[in-house]
């Protein structure tokens, strides 16, 4: 187990951050800290940096307790949200920093600089400073500056933030890529749950301080564990009063027991998929369609239709809650 | 950011009353500022460079640039230190007392030197309290270098913490706490990161202090006493000739420190806009 | 004093996620507030103190009497209402040069916007003897000022030029020429559209610069030295007065006038820090 946090608290003042947070990274793994914005995914991340002192609560990382060392002494990489490159630094010399810091042969910095060079793809930007690369390749160096001293754990706080969409994507699978092929244990923190499921192997939900769920992808997303989790996953909408997905309702054009009725409101057509607003029992419920699907049905405002959820249609509370 | 707009009024406001704004502007700084200068150096010149350079290089005078040189590097180190140290703990900590600080820090600007001097004399003077003490174990503050060190140490006091403290809030902490997960302790990342990323800041703010301390002459001409030949600075060096009558003496001096000045002026005007590049 | 490793350590800053840092005192931070508090005291605090001190050294009656005395009062007043023509006189020159050195352009404009600093980088002594040589006994151009109350005015006018200009200039640099663009297509004249739509975001920049001005010109001493010809009840302002008094022993006058200099100079601080934080709310 990489890293190991258990009844971590930490308060801001009056505002409590987090709350009594255990949680386990496994070895290797690429792990998400996924959650609204203000919800100590963060902090958390933080905490285990040593960038913060958690009121209470033990922080293990690589077997050691490291609670109380100083972010020096705890071998970990940290990729920050604008990248805190060393402005002065050419790009060579801030990916060296950490090597030049742990008084390395220059021999051997230039050979691993060169390397991590290669590695993002920066080669022909060596020499030049970080103002003069895009926000992009700062993050790149800033990754390859962190990978440079071998830590034992790699820390991102919202690495794609401060980017644009495009970018973000690139960078994404980018970052998956290097992942699989270097293999170092990987927490970033995102609140893009997107980005979380696309690229994480196991996604850790932060809410409140308090941790709702843990699992993969699919876990959380086929069996949340709670109304938040399911929500902040995935899109949802009430059918009476259970909270469903939107393309996990069968729509029919016939009565049939389980169903509850509804009249069509609106049906948009939103490029592959076809959106449809419908009043069930007066309250607003939409489904999700394929373009066939909404071929099939042929729908207009104004008609009765009949709603149910798919028999292996996700629900909050299935799922393990922490 | 650069100094100067783009011309866009050349649209907008008339050209007669453009015309008009700037002869008055550029009228008022020739006869307060260019005019008066330009005469002194014509007037130190008059007689030829000879009597000036030897005027420059009298006993009295190199002694002087000594004193004013001494007194000059002393308060300059003093205040970068004091400068940078709480630059940090104002932008990086929060204690109790710090609005208190800050405001105090600015303190030297609303006092006139004369007052300057007459506090310290009333602390340090030898027959004060603690001047007494130390001048029983051998250090005597006035009408001696180390109180017009002080006195212009004072004088000086906010403008290096004044121009570092923007630039610090500035740059924010991401830099250095990046540094301390690579590995970096605390000195080191002071000595690799952070000051770096203060250097034009901390150059302009040193400049300043440097350019003020040359300058002193209230302060200094209290707390000396004016000994010839023992505490007087080019300033007060300036002065005494000129009540002698030795105006072409007293011209000499001045043009010599009106050169460092000008040098100084362009010094931090090259500085200036280099703020922005951190 | 070296910088000390506390003053270096991590700090409690709140995270991207906007919380006010806690205030922790930690030992070194303790420390390095304790080593600046002593600095400034030694150096600022404490000979400030026995100031005020030495003034109150004949009771209030003695300070009352030192600060009446007709050649004191003669020169508070002298400095005071120089200090407020000069404060005047630099909110309309110093705001009209650093309109022309924004809006404007001319060959050489950059060297002037670069002397406007050489009053800051002028030793006062030279700036009087500077002013002196072109408008004394000798003066080329005919203008005696030396030893007038007019040669005063003229020294401080040249101590205190770069301090509205200086203020004025970044805000003018800032402004949005949009707006004077709309108030012209709304049909305002130049004089309206700088009187409606200029002014009022330059006054709070103006009012400092001329808050400053006033401080410095009371405070000023070296400038006024030799153009003033020190004439008691004539031409010596506040700072000289001080200076004789304390050539003359007398530190207990010297201290009280000198303590009604400093009570102005921070009172004129304090209300520009306060209308600042006002303005500053209503923004």
């Amino acid at each position: 187990m990489a890293i190991r946090v258990r009844n971590i608290t930490k308060s801001f003042g009056t505002f409590a951050a987090l709350t009594d947070v255990s949680v386990d990274i496994p070895t290797g793994s690429l792990t998400a800290l996924l959650g609204p914005s203000g919800g100590g995914k963060s902090t958390l991340l933080r905490i285990i940096a040593g960038l913060e002192q958690p009121d209470g609560g033990m922080v293990e990382i690589a077997g050691e307790d490291s609670t109380s060392l100083p972010p020096q002494s705890r071998n970990v990489g940290f990729v920050f949200q604008h990248y805190a490159a060393f402005k002065h630094l050419s790009v060579r010399r801030n990916i060296a920093f950490g090597l030049e810091i742990r008084k390395r042969p220059k021999a051997e910095i230039r050979t691993r600089v060169d390397e991590l060079l290669q590695l993002v793809h920066l080669e022909q930007f060596a020499d030049r400073l970080p103002a003069q690369l895009s926000g992009g390749q700062r993050q790149r160096m800033a990754l390859a500056r962190a990978l440079a001293v071998e830590p034992a754990v790699m820390l991102l706080d919202e690495p794609f933030g401060a980017l644009d969409a495009q970018v973000r994507r690139e960078l994404r699978d980018w970052l998956r890529r290097l992942h699989d092929e270097v293999h170092v244990t990987t927490v970033f923190v995102t609140h893009d749950q997107e980005e979380a499921m696309d690229v994480a192997d196991e996604i850790v939900v932060i809410n409140g301080g308090r941790i709702e769920q843990v699992g993969t992808p699919d876990e959380l997303y086929d069996r949340p564990a709670n109304d938040f989790v399911m929500s902040f996953l995935g899109p949802v909408t009430r059918l009476g009063d259970r909270a469903v997905r939107p393309h996990d309702l069968e729509v029919l054009t016939f009565p049939e027991a389980g169903c509850v009725a509804a009249t069509v409101v609106r049906v948009v057509r939103l490029g592959f998929e076809v959106r449809v607003d419908a009043l069930a029992e007066g309250r607003e419920v939409w489904v999700q369609l394929t373009r066939a699907q909404a071929e099939h049905l042929r729908l207009a405002p104004g008609d009765d239709v009949w709603l149910r959820p798919a028999r292996e249609a996700a629900s909050a509370g299935v799922g393990e809650a922490v | 950011m650069p100094r100067f707009a783009a011309s866009r009024t050349a649209t907008r406001t008339g050209r007669s009353s453009r015309l008009a704004l700037r002869v008055v502007a550029l009228g008022y700084l020739a006869l307060l500022l260019v005019l008066p200068v330009w005469l002194v150096a014509w007037r130190t010149f008059a007689g030829g460079v000879a009597p000036v350079w030897h005027s420059l290089t009298s006993p009295s005078t190199i002694h002087a640039f000594k004193v004013t040189g001494i007194v000059a590097l002393c308060t300059v180190v003093a205040n970068t230190v004091f400068g940078v140290g709480t630059a940090l703990l104002l932008v990086r900590h929060e204690f109790p007392g710090k609005r208190a600080l800050n405001a105090l820090i600015d303190l030297p600007l609303a006092v006139s030197p004369v007052v300057v001097g007459l506090a310290l004399i009333l602390i340090y003077g030898r027959f004060e309290p603690v001047g007494g003490w130390l001048a029983d174990h051998g250090v005597q503050m006035i009408f001696a270098l180390p109180g017009m060190v002080m006195a212009t140490v004072f004088i000086s006091l906010p403008l290096v913490v004044r121009e570092v403290v923007p630039v610090l809030t500035e740059i924010g902490t991401d830099q250095e706490q990046a540094a301390w997960t690579l590995g970096a302790g605390r000195i080191q990342t002071f000595r690799r990161i952070t000051l770096p990323a203060i250097r034009w800041a901390l150059a302009y703010g040193v400049v300043l202090t440097l350019a003020r301390a040359l300058g002193e002459y209230g302060a200094v001409a209290v707390v000396s006493g004016r000994l010839v030949g023992k505490t007087q600075t080019v300033t007060l060096l300036v002065e005494q000739r000129f009540q002698n009558f030795d105006q072409s003496g007293a011209y000499a001096a001045s043009f010599a420190l009106a050169a460092i000045a000008v040098v100084t002026l362009v010094v931090i005007n090259l500085l200036r806009p280099k703020e922005s590049e951190i | 004093m070296a910088a000390s490793n506390a003053l270096l350590d991590p700090p409690d800053a709140a995270t991207t996620d906007r919380r006010p840092a806690p205030v922790r005192r930690r030992r070194g931070v303790g420390l390095g507030v304790g080593l600046a508090t002593t600095y400034l005291s030694l150096v600022v605090l404490i000979p400030l103190a026995a100031v005020a001190w030495r003034a109150g050294h004949g009771g209030a009656g003695g300070f009352w009497k030192a600060v009446t005395a007709p050649e004191a009062a003669a020169a508070l007043r002298l400095t005071v209402v120089s200090g407020l023509i000069v404060a005047l006189l630099n909110l309309v020159f110093g705001t009209l040069i650093a309109w022309v050195l924004v809006r404007d352009d001319f060959h050489g404009k950059r060297i002037v916007d670069v002397l406007i600093d050489l009053p800051f980088a002028l030793p006062t002594i030279v700036a009087g003897l500077v002013l002196l040589a072109l408008y004394g006994p000798s003066s080329p151009l005919g203008v005696h000022l030396a030893y007038a109350r007019a040669g005063v005015v003229l020294a401080l006018l040249f101590v205190t030029l770069p301090f509205v200009v200086r203020t004025v200039q970044p805000v003018l640099l800032e402004l949005d020429q949009e707006m004077e663009e709309a108030a012209a297509s709304l049909g305002a004249g130049k004089l309206t559209t700088f009187r409606r739509v200029v002014l009022p975001n330059l006054l709070p920049a103006m009012a400092a610069g001329t808050a400053l001005a006033f401080a410095r010109a009371i405070s000023e001493f070296g400038s006024t030295v030799l153009i003033s010809g020190n004439l008691p009840f004539k031409t010596q302002v506040a700072s000289v007065h001080i200076f004789n008094q304390i050539e003359a022993d007398n530190t207990t006058g010297a201290a009280a006038v000198s303590t009604v200099l400093l009570v102005v100079s921070l009172a004129v601080l304090l209300s520009l820090d306060v209308l600042q934080r006002w303005a500053a709310k209503r923004a």
